[in-house]
């Protein structure tokens, strides 16, 4: 698909600067009408100062040179960027739901109403007993699971210092489960792309506090052999910690709580089709086990004849937020699925396996493992994944996730969803294909129908410049 | 071959499949049915029903309208760490711009530059106002940022000490995330006394010790009261080489004293006092720091740098310090942060400009003496409790019982805290500044 992308600017930047259009000084003492004795206000503040027309040409044009989900296809595997409904911006804009925490619980029946149904929804979901909807991201979310195991485990006066984690993993895993205060075992991934169980039967023991598992797995494979695996876990006493982020494979066919698992964060950006707001913020619910329902986040949300009301859990690890979460995102994602239902939450998954399955069939690379759901991961082969994504660019597509998971030689991590026709399918399998035709230096120059031409991603590295005044000289 | 479907139609609507095309798309595949492609072994699949009961469009937002209706509509004076300024109309207008909502974190720098730049001009922004070199681009809000300073003092710490100093009237939720972040480390919590609002800094000097790796002070502090001895907290930290970490909100900053011109080391708190409404404790992190801890900064950071054609471009940078290259060494495990809100705060400040800013910071000293007046005048209250200059919120003694009288004014359509038995909360800022005679009105009702 041809494809240009907006470039604004000259031939020093492709934008100025907020600074560049403006930088004022207000001096407290003399220009401002200031409350404070001097002592307690500072001398001076620096800021552009610029006009709501100026402001807003600023940003349309920012807007114009940043890809999304509604310009084209972004099928970032891992990442399950779906179609975002307009319809709950609108439902989340909703005066009456913008309420301060510090209300009373009698005063806020329909903010707690929305939350209670949205806990049993993900609980229904997943196949779990309780849910919290707290952790304001997924990483949150693996990081109060881990801590919810770890009180379980402390409960029993089990001490367990370990957690494993299969090396092809998110990097939020390792790093959730070392900020509860755990030693990482990493467990080599098997042949076939699944958890070997003789490795796994190795790596657990009495130390075993949880293997942390995301299924289908991270190169889209559904690890067949849970239910050993699970017990295998349980046998050891550890508890089995489901990562959402693969959720969308799923929806209404299998559950995670029916597999054995533990406990489980749910990733709203993803699965629930929250925007994802360049960067955040999502959301990361955790549901988990009737038995350890007394450990979750407190407050939770319960209803006691026919009023809701906020409850501590009775051993609760306490908080992982200054109040309940995410609300603006929590409420969207309550839209979404009650939107869809049954039946639509499992023709999502439906789609989204398929259009995996029927993007994967045009593509002219290998796909080392097989059978996958909601996503695959093609290999570049010979080529190197992150030119291959650059050339993508020139193509009106958003490239894969590239390099990873890193058992995969030039990993390009596919997930289309279930919100591309037919059409963009081919756009993409188009895209990928004349990627994997072109010459070393067709790949090398690319891209050049974006904003920007190849980044120096080295040299921002080694030469950090992280805010308009440590910019240089020359580039002022 | 058309693709709209009914809207009794059972699927996803956001699944744009015509019957025809699934059919070609399973051919093509060589799957009779989509069934067909779950590799799902039969003891763990699904065969009940989820109970979840489809709607339109139209009838659930009239469903969850109505829902939301059943929140009374009440006034609210409340704000400990979660505070209320207008956002004007055009934030909403650019933010929810699709191209800027609807994107993804920005692994592709040269489709996402617009996203990134307006990133890097919050980090600026920020840069700015506490005056320290390193800002982020967010944590999830004020509490877990506070949470992530520990941990980086106790990464950078100096000597072998374990404790953490918080004052002892920090917000309770705050303390609550901040046992959860120190949980997984060598580190612990402690308190060290205020006297009347402010920090009791001699007692502070008593307190730290060479045990003390950082030692937390906010300007304003949870009750409102501006911190008059902030430079003297300093010393206190270089004497026994603690960090000093200043709490703050991005408000505050505009007016209050520059965080490092008193010797802060990390400037932590809430940046969503501008670019986002009240929204349920919703939150956006600040976080600043020195050059010096610039590879132990969680979460992430955009830089400048060049493309081919020597333009200056923005891309994300030292990744290397992050979850998905460092793993479980990483500085933290933050993936998905709160892009979003600081695009919408970086705007807001945008409109705002220097004059605007100093402004609204003003507005909150005086709105909150002028409240903390009129409501000292009534029989039964005596307010401010702290004899300090306040930032928007403010604390008064009550005769009667706080939470009664918190209650009888909730009938009278006013929210306010109550702090204990006999004190409590008001905030004020030009959002419920215009209500103050009702709500003064409604305290002498009650009273």
């Amino acid at each position: 698909m041809n494809h240009d992308q907006a470039r604004y600017g000259d031939d020093e930047r492709y934008e100025s600067l907020l600074s560049e259009k403006d930088s004022t000084e207000i001096d407290i003492e003399t220009d401002a009408d200031s409350p404070l004795p001097d002592d307690l206000t500072r001398d001076s503040v620096e800021l552009p100062s610029l006009s709501e027309p100026e402001v807003t040409r600023h940003y349309t044009r920012l807007s114009q040179m940043n890809w999304s989900v509604e310009t084209g296809p972004y099928p970032l595997g891992s990442c399950t960027m779906k179609y975002n409904p307009t319809f709950a911006e609108d439902v989340a804009a909703d005066p009456n739901g913008a309420v301060h925490p510090d209300r009373s619980e009698e005063s806020l029946q329909g903010t707690l109403e929305v939350l209670y149904h949205l806990q049993d929804y993900l609980a229904r979901i997943g196949g779990m007993d309780a849910v919290t909807l707290q952790p304001p991201a997924g990483a949150a979310g693996e990081f109060t699971g881990i801590l919810v195991a770890k009180a379980y485990h402390e409960s029993r006066d089990d001490d367990r210092s370990e957690v494993i984690v299969p090396a092809s993993a998110h990097g939020t895993n390792f790093a959730s489960a070392a900020m509860a205060g755990y030693d990482v075992v990493e467990l080599p991934s098997g042949d076939d792309g699944r958890v070997d169980l003789e490795a796994l039967e190795a790596a657990v023991s009495e130390d075993t506090a949880a293997l942390m598992l995301t299924n289908p797995n991270t190169v889209g494979l559904f690890e067949r052999d849970i239910e050993e695996i699970a017990e295998i876990v349980h046998d050891a006493g550890g508890l089995l910690y489901y990562d959402g982020a693969n959720l969308n494979a799923l929806l209404g066919r299998a559950r995670p709580g029916d597999m054995g698992f533990d406990v489980m964060h749910y990733n709203v950006h993803k699965t629930f089709a929250t925007p994802h707001g360049g960067g955040g913020p999502g959301a990361g619910p955790v549901g988990v086990t009737e038995e350890l329902a007394q450990f979750l986040p407190s407050p939770r949300v319960r209803e006691r004849s026919g009023a809701y009301e906020l409850y501590d859990p009775e051993r609760t690890i306490g908080k992982v937020h200054g109040y309940q979460g995410n609300w603006l995102v929590l409420v969207k994602a309550y839209a979404y699925i009650a939107r869809l239902g049954d039946a639509g939450l499992e023709d999502a998954s439906a789609k989204a396996v398929l259009n995996a399955n029927y993007l994967a069939e045009r593509l002219d690379c290998e796909i080392p493992y097989e059978p996958f759901h909601h996503e695959f991961a093609a290999t570049a082969g010979e080529r190197d994944a992150a030119d291959v994504a650059k050339h993508m660019l020139d193509h009106g597509v958003h490239p894969p996730t590239t390099k990873w998971p890193e058992f995969v030689p030039e990993a390009m991590l596919t997930e289309p969803t279930e919100a591309e026709t037919i059409d963009s399918l081919n756009d993409l399998a188009d895209a990928f294909n004349a990627a994997f035709a072109a010459d070393s230096e067709a790949l090398e120059s690319a891209p050049s129908k974006t904003t920007a031409r190849r980044i120096d991603q080295a040299d921002a590295a080694r030469n950090p410049q992280l805010s308009w005044q440590a910019l240089e000289p020359s580039e002022e | 071959m058309s693709r709209r479907r009914h809207e009794d139609a059972d699927g996803s609507p956001y699944a744009p499949h015509s019957p025809d095309e699934t059919a070609a798309m399973l051919d093509e595949v060589g799957v009779e049915s989509e069934a067909e492609l779950f590799d799902v072994p039969d003891d763990v699949r699904f065969e009940g029903e989820l109970g979840i009961e489809p709607r339109n469009e139209r009838e659930l937002r009239s469903e969850i309208a109505a829902t939301l209706a059943k929140n009374d509509d009440l006034t609210e004076f409340l704000g400990r760490d979660h505070h209320t300024h207008y956002v004007p109309s055009v934030v909403d207008g650019l933010s929810e711009r699709a191209e800027f909502l609807t994107s993804y974190t920005q692994y592709q720098p040269e489709v996402t530059q617009g996203f990134l730049q307006a990133l890097f001009e919050y980090q600026s922004l920020l840069v700015e106002l506490t005056g320290l070199p390193v800002a982020n681009c967010s944590m999830y809000d004020a509490a877990t940022a506070l949470g992530e300073a520990a941990r980086l003092a106790g990464r950078v710490r100096a000597a072998s000490g374990t404790t953490v100093l918080v004052p002892e009237i920090l917000h309770e939720n705050k303390r609550a995330v901040l046992e959860n972040y120190v949980d997984g480390s060598d580190l612990s919590i402690d308190t060290y006394p205020m006297d009347d609002g402010n920090v009791d800094v001699d007692a502070l000097a008593e307190r730290a010790d060479e045990e003390t790796v950082m030692i937390h002070v906010e300007n304003p502090t949870v009750r409102g009261t501006i911190e008059e001895h902030l430079s003297a907290v300093g010393r206190v930290a270089d004497d026994v080489e603690a960090l000093f970490c200043l709490g703050t909100d991005v408000v505050a900053l505009g007016l209050l004293e520059e965080p490092a011109g008193v010797g802060a080391d990390v400037v932590v708190g809430e940046a969503d006092a501008l670019g986002l409404p009240t929204a349920y404790g919703m939150g956006l992190g600040l976080f600043a720091t020195r050059e010096s801890f610039l590879r132990q900064v969680p979460g992430r950071l955009v830089g400048a740098s060049e493309d081919e054609t020597g333009r200056r471009a923005y891309t994300l940078t030292l990744q290397t310090r992050e979850q998905h290259i460092r793993k479980e060494r990483a500085t933290s495990n933050i993936c998905t942060n709160q892009a979003w809100v600081a695009l919408r705060t970086a705007m807001h400040l945008s409109l705002l400009g220097p004059d605007g800013l100093v402004d609204l910071a003003s507005e909150c000293v005086r709105e909150a003496e002028a409240l903390s007046d009129r409501l000292s005048a009534l029989e039964g209250l005596s307010a401010p409790v702290h004899d300090r200059h306040h930032f928007r919120e403010f604390l008064v003694r009550t005769d009667r019982p706080a939470p009664a009288i918190a209650g009888e004014l909730e009938t009278e359509g006013f929210a306010v805290h109550a702090v204990d038995e006999h004190r409590l909360q008001v905030c004020v800022t030009e959002v419920n500044a215009g209500k103050t005679d009702e709500l003064v009105a409604a305290f002498e009702e009650v009273l």
